[in-house]
């Protein structure tokens, strides 16, 4: 890696008492990423981007919204229909919090196939953890912002659920209300942290790219960059590669801005909040439906409340379980299997998440949510004992290169 | 500890008697406004105003539309002035610090039928008919399902069936007995244009008028929505392009 050559005399001359340029061309630019990246790997700048543009439509949105609860539902559709293309800055919004959860979904699996949460990268993988725990807070008081039906519901369904701390349950469910039930204390409490936590979110993603460039990109082989015949520069090989990707999504996002805003959404929260009438089916928004069947399978509330919480914080330990040395599910015969048994688990908890708790749909819950415990508290441990991965290729450039059809010699 | 417990049984409580009140889907219907290309048949329109405006504005309220949206659907700006003019809503105070009542203007929003929720369940037998301006969205399975309950009126519900009092049974409410009576009979309104009257023709246009009450901005959203498309399939089939160019010295 050279020194860059300015030719602008002010970056020149900024570069030499701030050398941000320097910094920006070596991680941005020059930065070595492995030359094998699938198009899984466009899923990280993916959920940055949405990020960007949840914070700009959210700005907008915050300058026309109130909240008060005897205002907010009429200033979202007011929103909608008198701010200039209002309508637009709220269904990408709206959208958007369905996206970045697909995004991020996907970005989570693909490290979880190619062992990206392996040493060296544990803290990166932590960094993301949490980052997805701020993301679900986000997307849960956001939600809770329109005030209708849904969002007083959801709001009510889960700050209860911290009554089930033991000896001071109660105290802490009026201290997160700020009085006695939902109301606007919690309105105007939920509207303050929805703006803070996307800038907290923002630093935590600022760490997670820093942890990143320390120990650079896992890649689909898993395996280690041997040395520069193993990377290409980000810029423009990965620029243009995730431009590509940015396009693709965008036609999926707008897709459903422009055509079916309400895809994602509960006709219910189209009908203002009404704290003496509940909705006969509550349920929260499809990203969360997963946790919600954890929550719901086990017949203790403390126990239910704890697995819940459990089932995404089990993520920062996975590092320590899973002992294998090999990273990618390539070459790891077993666990690529159970891999997929785990996705399709995840599913039917999202299924039965959006299911009445009743009859057969209870019995499924708790079969799913045993398992999904089982996977990564014992399957993945003993996997890892058991396993006899297969030969990893050398390096990179020789598993690229060779059985490559017209292979030309990378530089 | 007891709060959430009290959740959890209405939680369960109301999946329940969710169960128990299904009711049949709807059946589709074919909207003008739906599908990448849809918009609001504008007689249709008109003719719904007139349906909610004689028919269902008696009891339900359109509280997020005003009079000057409805320059939007093709009335002109006399014929909104005239049909605000007939109501009256609260102003002031004025200079001697007096409330007064005015007039409605265009820009005021289309005034409710009873001055608040008590007087319109007092009114109603004890249940409150719903603000309209948001139905189409509010009710799963939208246009289709107002169309179908409109339409979906018995006089005598299936035997066996044990109806409440002053309940009416319904093929589309979930639980069948809705307390709205049957609101729609053929020749209730006039029409302007000539078209029969009929029971479907009715509850047609009046849904087509309460969809675009509720999404008044779809016609700006899709037509935008197929440019701003269009624009963005073929900037990505270029930056496809572009990378297959740069990569090539890679693979």
């Amino acid at each position: 890696m050279t020194k860059p050559q300015w030719n602008n005399g002010l970056v020149r001359w900024i570069d030499d008492r701030m050398p941000i340029f320097t910094l920006m061309h070596h991680e941005l630019v020059d930065y070595p990423t492995p030359k094998n990246f699938n198009y899984w790997w466009n899923f990280g700048s993916l959920a940055g981007i949405v990020l960007v543009i949840m914070i700009v439509t959210g700005i907008f949105l915050a300058m026309s919204y109130t909240p008060h609860v005897d205002y907010a539902f009429e200033s979202v559709e007011r929103i909608v229909r008198d701010v200039n293309y209002g309508w637009l800055l709220r269904y990408l919004h709206m959208n958007g919090g369905s996206i970045f959860f697909i995004v991020v979904y996907i970005h989570l699996f693909r490290g979880l196939y190619y062992g990206s949460y392996k040493a060296p990268r544990e803290l990166l993988w932590i960094l993301g953890v949490l980052i997805i725990i701020v993301m679900m807070a986000t997307a849960f008081m956001g939600y809770v912002l329109p005030w209708g039906q849904m969002s007083f519901w959801a709001a009510t369904v889960i700050t209860n659920l911290f009554s089930a701390v033991p000896v001071f349950g109660e105290a802490i469910v009026t201290w997160l209300w700020g009085g006695f039930s939902v109301d606007n204390p919690t309105l105007n409490r939920f509207f303050s942290f929805h703006y803070l936590l996307p800038f907290v979110l923002f630093a935590l993603v600022f760490l997670h790219l820093w942890a990143l460039h320390v120990h650079k990109s896992n890649n689909p082989l898993g395996i280690d960059v041997k040395g520069p015949q193993d990377t290409i520069p980000f810029s423009p090989y990965y620029t243009i590669k995730d431009l590509f990707g940015l396009g693709v999504l965008m036609v999926f996002y707008l897709f459903f801005v422009f055509f079916a805003p309400d895809f994602f959404g509960e006709p219910d929260n189209y009908i203002k909040a009404d704290p003496l009438v509940t909705p006969t089916h509550i349920v929260p928004e499809w990203y969360f439906l997963p946790y919600y069947a954890i929550l719901r399978a086990i017949p203790d509330k403390l126990g239910g409340v704890v697995a819940m919480f459990g089932s995404i914080l089990i993520l920062l330990i996975l590092p320590w379980l899973d002992r294998s040395k090999v990273r990618s599910a390539r070459f790891r015969p077993i666990y690529k299997q159970f891999f997929w048994i785990l996705v399709v688990d995840c599913f039917v908890l999202g299924w039965i998440g959006a299911k009445p708790p009743e009859g057969i749909y209870i019995t499924i819950g708790r079969i799913a949510t045993a398992y999904y415990f089982l996977h990564f508290l014992v399957i993945i441990p003993l996997i890892s004992m058991v396993e006899r991965p297969k030969p990893l290729p050398e390096s990179i450039s020789t598993a690229v290169t060779k059985g490559g059809a017209a292979v030309k010699e990378a530089t | 500890m007891a709060r959430l417990t009290l959740i959890a049984a209405a939680l369960v409580v109301a999946a329940g008697t969710a169960t128990a009140a299904e009711a049949p889907k709807a059946p589709s219907h074919d909207w003008g406004f739906q599908g990448i290309f849809g918009s609001y048949d504008r007689a249709a329109l008109r003719r719904g105003y007139q349906v909610y405006a004689e028919v269902c504005a008696g009891c339900h309220s359109l509280r997020l539309v005003a009079y000057r949206n409805l320059m939007e659907i093709g009335f002109t700006e006399d014929e909104v002035t005239e049909i605000a003019s007939e109501f009256e809503v609260l102003d002031g105070p004025d200079d001697e610090g007096e409330m007064f009542t005015r007039p409605a203007k265009a820009a005021d929003y289309f005034v409710p039928p009873f001055p608040n929720d008590n007087a319109a369940r007092f009114a109603n037998n004890g249940s409150l008919p719903p603000d309209l301006s948001l139905i189409t969205k509010a009710r799963k399975g939208g246009p289709d399902y107002l169309y179908a309950l409109l339409t979906g009126y018995r006089e005598e519900p299936p035997e066996g069936f044990q109806m409440m009092d002053g309940m009416v049974y319904n093929d589309y409410f979930p639980g069948h007995q809705i307390s709205m009576p049957q609101p729609l009979f053929e020749d209730m309104v006039e029409y302007a244009d000539g078209t029969p009257a009929t029971v479907d023709q009715m509850s047609e246009d009046v849904t087509v008028f309460l969809a675009w009450a509720g999404s008044p901005e779809l016609e700006a959203r899709k037509s935008l929505g197929i440019k701003v498309l269009l624009f963005t399939i073929v900037l990505t089939a270029m930056l496809y392009a572009l990378k297959r160019r740069i990569w090539a010295d890679v693979h």
